[in-house]
């Protein structure tokens, strides 16, 4: 038998109303891969997205993450498993510091309590210290370490989108699911971005990647599947699914003669 | 002159910052004894005001930290107040010592808290606002008519003869003499409150810098985002909830000792106005600055009580405008005042002055 997906996502449905937001939609995702989920706009990517990171919770369907089915379980408890995102429209703690913001996403793995903070016990201190060492190399990791003390909302935007990502990974995720991350960035920024999110792969992270920078998804992704009104349409290695003439027909309206 | 220049020596020198507080301690240690001098009723007054530090300081959690409107705080003081009420006064003929009621009261407001906090969890804004303030006056009401068929609170007419602290031989209704000092009441109530209040100091600044004070904060700046970092928002907005009623029921249980009667008279909507008030004009999320809000909204008024009717007796022969309207009114001015040259409050902290200041908002 081999070895199980880290995310195994089967006959997913969620309808809001009469519109069908994902039908049917199955796809299962490797460990250590990068994959990438594409689609025109209204496909229905970041509502997979919401399912998933426990925001919506699905009419049909279940999905398994690393051995545990994760349908239903609130966003809190989905991070806790090991699903950690970021945000089409970043969605920073704004008037926080970035190392603020980072220091939010060690709460799951920490536990100091109100009383522990109160006394100010050796544990809470000892946490409080490794918390703060470990935001700081995120920052650095990420590349916004000088940006330590700066209000996440005066960042500029493609920084803004790095230190989402810090603040995930802080969170110590199996998978680190980011929506849109390039959405904004110039060229030079897509391309510190690539070179970063290869690092987190080898490091150990798999990603789960939905863009509208073709470019970056076929030159970045090990795999890739395309959703089109709610539907997954193609699926696998990103020169096959550019050639797909479902996907073709998604993306410009009609078969190439 | 020479004073002038001995504070410019004293600037920067390693000592400086401890001799402010050695200052302030001794300043701090001597104020009863001053006011006593000017009038026992302004060590009362100063009581008022360390109490509405406590309530503010309370409700400082819930509004400034966490970001959860509350418009009906002063159940909380009600509950405690009542719970001391109840446990230490002829009316079920209970006697139990302070010391025991202080923390049942400040559990019974943290359940109050807690039943308060459970429903309104997906509330937010102006709903919750809406909710907390109908939780304030179900409380008053209910303290107003549980006198049938079982007399629990004595309605209206509230409860008498309620204990003040004692402590082995210790009566804080007594007047003592020590090494030539007079202890009066009110005195030897300040400096329990002042601890109390040191205390709630020192939990409030503990709690900010920490990693519940930073969940509170990324609840209120963006819940759907702090609840996808694996922030479990609803304990930690009951968390919230429960430690800001308690601080409302150690007041409240305070406030019965000093007083001796209380009634639900006392808890009316205003007061938890009022309380909110005294968070918002000294600085949202800023201990000092609450404590300051609740220091000047406390005296103020009184100040005025003892100056309006003199100064007008001076200026025109009679009294023309009471006290109280006066106060009213300068109150609402003061508030429209700040709002419009300072939002953040008098002292606010670091993270509402960014709120408030005009870089660009995303």
């Amino acid at each position: 038998m081999q070895m199980a997906r880290l995310l195994e996502i089967r006959n997913i449905e969620k309808r809001f109303g009469g519109v069908s937001a994902l039908a049917d939609v199955s796809l299962g995702i490797e460990r250590g891969e990068i994959y990438g989920l594409i689609g025109p706009n209204g496909a229905g990517k970041t509502t997979l997205f919401n399912v998933l990171t426990g925001l919506y919770v699905p009419d049909r369907g279940e999905f398994e993450f690393n051995g545990a089915n994760l349908v239903g379980l609130k966003p809190n408890r989905v991070a806790e498993c090991g699903i950690a995102r970021t945000f089409q429209n970043i969605r920073l703690f704004g008037n926080m510091t970035a190392m603020e913001n980072v220091m939010v996403g060690r709460h799951v793995r920490t536990q100091a309590g109100a009383l522990g903070a109160i006394l100010r016990t050796r544990h809470a201190r000892q946490e409080e210290e490794a918390i703060r060492r470990r935001s700081r190399e995120l920052l650095d990791y990420v590349g916004i370490g000088q940006y330590d003390d700066i209000v996440a909302r005066n960042l500029p935007y493609g920084d803004q989108r790095r230190l989402e990502i810090a603040r995930a990974l802080a969170t110590e995720p199996r998978l680190l699911a980011l929506d849109e991350p390039a959405a904004g960035m110039n060229a030079t920024e897509t391309v510190q971005l690539r070179s970063l999110l290869e690092r987190i792969r080898s490091d150990g992270v798999t990603v789960l990647l939905i863009e509208h920078d073709v470019k970056l998804v076929m030159g970045l992704c090990d795999r890739v599947a395309v959703l089109d009104y709610g539907k997954k349409i193609a699926e696998g290695e990103p020169a096959l699914v550019r050639a797909d003439p479902e996907v073709i027909r998604a993306y410009l309206g009609g078969a190439l003669p | 002159m020479g004073s002038a220049l001995g504070f410019k020596a004293l600037r920067g020198h390693r000592a400086a910052p401890w001799l402010g507080l050695g200052f302030i301690v001794v300043a701090l240690a001597i104020l009863p004894f001053v006011l006593t001098s000017v009038g026992t009723a302004w060590v009362r007054i100063t009581n008022l005001a360390i109490l509405f530090a406590l309530l503010s300081l309370g409700l400082n959690i819930v509004v400034g930290f966490a970001g959860l409107l509350d418009l009906g705080y002063i159940a909380f003081y009600a509950v405690g107040a009542y719970s001391y009420a109840l446990l230490a006064s002829p009316h079920f003929g209970l006697h139990l010592p302070f010391w025991v009621i202080l923390p049942i009261g400040a559990a019974v407001a943290c359940v109050f808290g807690i039943m308060l906090g459970a429903p309104t969890l997906k509330l937010r804004g102006d709903y919750l606002a809406i909710v907390t303030l109908g939780f304030g006056e179900i409380v008053r009401i209910f303290l107003n008519n549980l006198s049938q068929p079982i007399n629990i609170t004595n309605g209206p007419q509230g409860v008498t003869l309620i204990d003040p602290f004692r402590l082995g031989s210790l009566d804080f209704n007594r007047t003592d003499t020590v090494a030539g000092l007079v202890f009066s009441g009110p005195v030897k109530y300040y400096y329990f409150l002042l601890a109390v209040l040191l205390l709630a100091i020192g939990i409030n600044l503990r709690l900010q810098n920490s990693r519940i004070g930073r969940a509170w904060v990324a609840i209120r700046e963006d819940e759907v985002a702090a609840q996808s970092m694996g922030i479990n928002t609803r304990n930690i907005k009951l968390l919230a909830f429960a430690m800001g009623a308690s601080f409302g029921g150690i007041a409240g249980g305070i406030f019965a000792a000093t007083q001796g009667f209380i009634s639900p008279e006392s808890f009316v909507f205003v007061e938890s106005i009022m309380v909110l008030s005294m968070v918002v004009l000294g600085g949202m999320g800023n201990v000092w600055g609450v404590v300051l809000g609740a220091v000047l909204l406390s005296f103020v008024p009184e100040i005025l009580r003892y100056t309006v009717e003199p100064v007008q007796k001076a200026l025109f022969g009679r009294m023309l405008i009471e006290p109280e309207v006066i106060r009213m009114l300068l109150f609402g001015l003061a508030l429209v005042l700040m709002m419009l040259y300072r939002p953040a409050g008098l002292w606010p902290s670091q993270r509402r002055k960014r709120e408030f200041s005009d870089s660009d908002h995303l």
